[in-house]
């Protein structure tokens, strides 16, 4: 599948190998070069220099043609907006955003945009660890 | 009217000044404690320090009874975030929102903000208006009905100099609203009127109709 995903820090970057290694066709977009040191020297996908809420870096990586787009910048409404961007402008068949704020999250969802809250998510695992 | 602004740069400052003297009641939310501050001191206590994208200052701020919502940060993003939730999760009934990156006008439009104001735009438009060659300049949208109202000056020499309103092939739908000449009152012009080199012409027009309105005033 080709997938797009916004954003290469840790999170960007590991979704990236992984799904690499998997054999789907991967583009990582990020503002700065200096972020794709993340991704490992056998990536065989492409890592983009670009911001993912402007039409021409979204076409240069591919969006009209894409599978999915996730967005994992450091920012909520960045990837709030590029999310909406990829879903009503491009109609990718699948987006996912994430979303640390929960309250946000659940409006964006109410909105139908499928989107996950690390804090939530994690929140709930440190729980699960306390409450053994 | 309770109007909700969220920004308090020199933009949402000027901004709170004159809807303050219009009589409105006027609240700022803005992140820089500073900022937020300045604006207290100044007009009184009319700004809240917070996120205006977090929903617990939206609450803070009485947002479920605002009027109007206006965004005028200097990100797009977080401008788009803070109507939407004022929007869907607060019932605001009208939202306006700053947009800096003209592209995304049509995103805001397409994802339910009421209005947008594109200031990258705006200053374009009136610096072509400095320029000596400028053909046609934007002066307001009227978004709901696909209408703008546009301002064209008309050079010495273009083909409708000497001829009236009526043999011009004005485009379908667009009307001349008003022609204002050096030294006397604007008039509304009607179909007799003969046009003049340097009139300044006020029309309604529908967007995709400027260039036949440009061609029909100045020729090709």
């Amino acid at each position: 599948m080709r997938v797009i995903i916004m954003g290469c820090g840790r999170v960007g970057a590991q979704l990236a190998t992984l799904l690499d290694k998997d054999g789907h066709q991967v583009t990582v977009l990020d503002n700065k070069s200096y972020s794709f040191r993340w991704l490992p020297a056998d990536f065989k996908g492409t890592a983009l220099l670009g911001h993912g809420l402007d039409e021409v870096s979204l076409k240069k990586a591919g969006i009209e043609k894409a599978d999915i787009f996730i967005a994992v910048t450091q920012g909520d409404n960045r990837n709030i907006m590029a999310c909406q961007i990829a879903k009503h402008i491009f109609n990718v068949p699948k987006v996912i955003c994430r979303i640390y704020d929960p309250l946000r999250r659940d409006l964006y969802i109410t909105l139908g945009l499928e989107a996950l809250s690390p804090t939530t998510i994690f929140a709930q695992m440190l729980k699960e660890k306390v409450v053994d | 009217m309770y109007i909700i602004i969220v920004g308090g740069g020199r933009l949402g400052y000027y901004l709170t000044r004159a809807l303050l003297d219009e009589g409105h009641e006027v609240l700022v939310i803005e992140k820089d404690a500073g900022y937020s501050q300045t604006i207290n001191s100044e007009f009184g206590s009319v700004s809240l320090h917070g996120d205006g994208c977090e929903v617990a200052t939206l609450e803070a701020a009485g947002t479920g009874r605002a009027d109007i919502f206006i965004t005028v940060t200097g990100d797009d993003e977080d401008n788009l975030v803070a109507c939407q939730l004022a929007r869907h999760k607060f019932n605001v009934p009208r939202t306006i929102a700053r947009v800096r990156n003209p592209q995304h006008e049509k995103v805001f439009k397409k994802l339910g903000i009421d209005a947008t104001v594109s200031t990258t735009n705006l200053i374009l438009e009136h610096i072509k208006h400095e320029l000596p060659s400028h053909p046609l300049m934007h002066l307001l949208d009227i978004q709901e009905k696909g209408l703008e109202v546009v301002e064209v000056t008309i050079p010495p020499g273009s083909t409708s100099v000497g001829r009236q309103v009526k043999e011009l092939p004005l485009p379908v739908d667009s009307i001349l609203s008003l022609i204002i000449r050096k030294e006397r009152k604007p008039t509304v012009p009607t179909n007799s009127t003969v046009i003049q080199a340097q009139d300044q012409i006020i029309a309604v027009i529908r967007p995709e109709t400027e260039e036949d309105l440009r061609s029909a005033l100045m020729g090709d």
